[in-house]
């Protein structure tokens, strides 16, 4: 593997490559409609260079953030690879979806780029009219993607030679949480993380990474588009849109690209499990495939399910893996070990929830249960676990995991007080728990309320917002929270509200029906379990605070869960 | 199948496979995605059920939340893909 060793910035091997081969394919884009088409290294840079010519002309600089407003396209990457070719700093904005609220979401567009103060928006076309309006007044410019000039030859000016420390991009999660905690992260940061687990597994040029996973979320934009660009691996893109909704484009792309590596999150596991047709995989061969669960939790069933339905063509044991990270450390910090399965480790349920202690169990024990490993550090990571009050805890104790690492971020952009939170002496705190046990990391839940639906992150805090509006609701009265759904191998999201009047009436079918539209069209977020209680039914903190965990449990034991 | 055998297998395979509420009181015109009743991930899942239940396959570029966000149209869209 020589991936990243030597360079400065991430478009640096981009360059170097549409030089050295520029006939060799770098990305293939698999069409709503199964076309293909491919972009060769040279084209792909050239494609870049006009992006930054229009933005350099119209006075963007380097270091100025671009947000971009697209559909998982061609235009998305030449939009992206352009600002970095600039030496500007690009953020991928979730697009729209037949669900949200138009409206609402061009707003979320405008609270973005107030907060990172963003000098420019590439939108797709339809967009550029709204967009206008809203930010009237704000010095941001707005182009539309059909306004780039296509003079496909990388002429004019060469690449900008930006320093490694500088901040070569931000993520964001979607909400008006995670809108405020736009993740930088550094050209080094990210070429670190490219060679860390490039070696983690076993990364090579004859390898074909391909992907559906969205560009604004962290693993489709580092694994499923930086990545193989810097590395120089093939990379074949499916869009996410197609792919929920017909997910044997991936077996069959696999097949045809002879495809190598994919990640996914848990609950994709389940999903192309149950809803691939045998007919649609004949004269499938996944052998040469190795699939890695990352972004959520994973569920050992998860993969046992999928073995089961795969197992016959071609897919081994040993192809599945694990990795374990988040965005504040560009993508991964763990990886299973390569040419090995991730280990499966049995534990006293009770102990490991009540005490914190992961004392190991055998399957056939009653109140055991599996716990499936994401593997060691990767190269240049560290990885421990602490007590509430920061102090480093013994293997098999549950604690929240602290990071270090040459990946890590430089910062939330603008928001130095969000960083003093949670990063300390070099370590980053990940708010999630979790043990080690022979220097394997494990988790085991989360410290703060975050609930991680599908590989997204949804903030309790910005659903509860949104019920605290709905007519009926007492405000304040709402929590929000997550319960595991082992049939979609993810978390299931719960909301509680009191409301006045009285429970299971027409007034509370109308309540809940608004809270549901509310949050669908907002977020995204499908509630799985509305519930109208009367007054009192919620339990508060000593302050008066909602408390969201006890809640949880009181649903849990009243309801039966899912 | 009628298209009225085809709503109420319909409604019965949505309230509880995928709202896990057998119970629940779902009108035909009910938004069920944009409603936030159930994710656009099921839309896969009620394609398959669809062929399994009544023969009828749905390509996927049907399987949209414009053509499949209520009971009524689910059958509308496969009254049409119907041989």
């Amino acid at each position: 593997m020589t991936v990243g060793l030597d360079y400065r910035t991430l478009i640096e091997p981009v360059t170097e490559r549409a030089r050295r081969d520029p006939d060799r394919p770098s990305v293939v884009l698999i069409g709503e409609d199964g076309s293909e088409e491919t972009v060769t290294a040279a084209q792909f840079l050239a494609n870049a260079a006009d992006y930054a010519a229009v933005l350099r002309a119209a006075g963007i600089r380097p270091r100025d953030i671009v947000i971009l407003v697209m559909r998982h396209s061609k235009e998305l990457l030449s939009a992206f690879w352009g600002a970095l070719y600039l030496g500007a700093i690009p953020s991928i904005f979730p697009f729209l979806s037949e669900k949200l609220d138009r409206s609402l979401y061009v707003q979320q567009v405008r609270i973005l780029v107030a907060h990172c103060r963003a000098r420019a928006v590439i939108a797709f076309p339809q967009f550029k009219p709204d967009l206008a309006a809203l930010l009237e007044g704000v010095d941001c410019q707005i182009f539309a993607t059909d306004e780039v000039p296509r003079r496909a030859a990388a002429e004019g000016q060469p690449p900008h030679e930006a320093m490694p420390e500088t901040v070569a991009l931000l993520q964001h999660s979607s909400g008006s949480t995670g809108l405020q905690k736009g993740v930088a992260l550094s050209h080094r940061a990210i070429l670190n993380q490219v060679r860390g687990y490039g070696r983690a597994v076993a990364l090579s040029e004859s390898d074909v990474i391909v992907s559906w996973m969205p560009l604004y979320h962290d693993g489709g934009l580092i694994a499923g588009c930086v990545m193989p660009l810097v590395a120089g691996v093939r990379l074949v893109l499916i869009s996410p849109f197609h792919w929920v909704r017909d997910p044997k484009v991936l077996f069959q792309a696999v097949h045809r690209h002879r495809g190598t590596l994919t990640w996914l999150p848990n609950f994709a596991f389940n999903h192309c499990a149950r809803n691939v047709r045998d007919r649609d995989l004949v004269g499938v061969d996944l052998s040469c495939w190795r699939v890695i669960n990352a972004a959520e939790p994973v569920r050992w069933d998860s993969h046992r399910l999928f073995l089961e339905r795969f197992g016959r063509y071609g897919l081994t044991e040993r192809a599945l893996a694990v990795a374990y990270g988040m965005a504040e450390a560009t993508l991964f910090v763990t990886a299973t070990p390569i040419d090995e399965s991730p280990h499966v480790d049995w534990v006293e349920i009770r102990a490991l929830q009540e005490e914190r202690r992961a004392l190991p169990a055998t399957p056939e024990a009653a109140g055991s249960a599996p716990m499936t490993s994401c593997g060691l550090p990767i190269e240049g990571a560290e990885i421990g676990t602490v007590d509430d009050e920061g102090r480093r805890l013994p293997e098999r104790w549950v604690g929240e995991i602290v990071v270090r690492a040459d990946c890590l971020f430089s910062g939330y952009y603008l928001r130095p007080d969000l960083d003093a939170k949670v990063l300390r002496d070099g370590w980053y705190f990940t708010g999630d728990m979790g043990y080690l046990a022979d220097g394997q990391l494990y988790v085991s839940g989360r410290k703060n309320d975050l609930i991680i639906v599908g590989g997204k992150n949804v903030y309790p805090n910005d659903l509860e917002a949104i019920a605290n509006e709905v007519p009926g609701v007492r405000p304040g009265r709402a929590v929000a929270f997550g319960v595991p759904d082992p049939r979609l191998g993810t978390e299931a999201v719960v909301m509680v509200c009191e409301v006045n009047g009285s429970t299971g009436s027409d007034e509370t079918r109308r309540i809940e029906s608004e809270l549901r539209r509310r949050i669908a069209q907002q977020t995204e977020v499908t509630l799985h379990d509305v519930r109208l209680m009367d007054t009192r039914w919620l339990i508060k903190t000593s302050s008066g605070k909602l408390a969201r965990t006890a809640n949880r449990e009181k649903y849990l034991r009243e309801q039966g869960g899912p | 199948m009628n298209a009225q055998e085809m709503r109420d297998r319909l409604r019965d395979f949505v309230r509880s496979e995928l709202l896990r509420k057998p119970d629940y009181p779902l009108a035909a015109d009910e938004p069920l995605i944009t409603g936030g009743l159930i994710d656009s991930f099921a839309l896969a899942q009620i394609g398959v059920f669809v062929e399994d239940a009544f023969g009828v396959y749905l390509p996927d570029t049907d399987l949209t939340v414009a053509n499949m966000d209520t009971i009524e149209q689910m059958v509308t869209c496969i009254l049409k893909a119907r041989p």
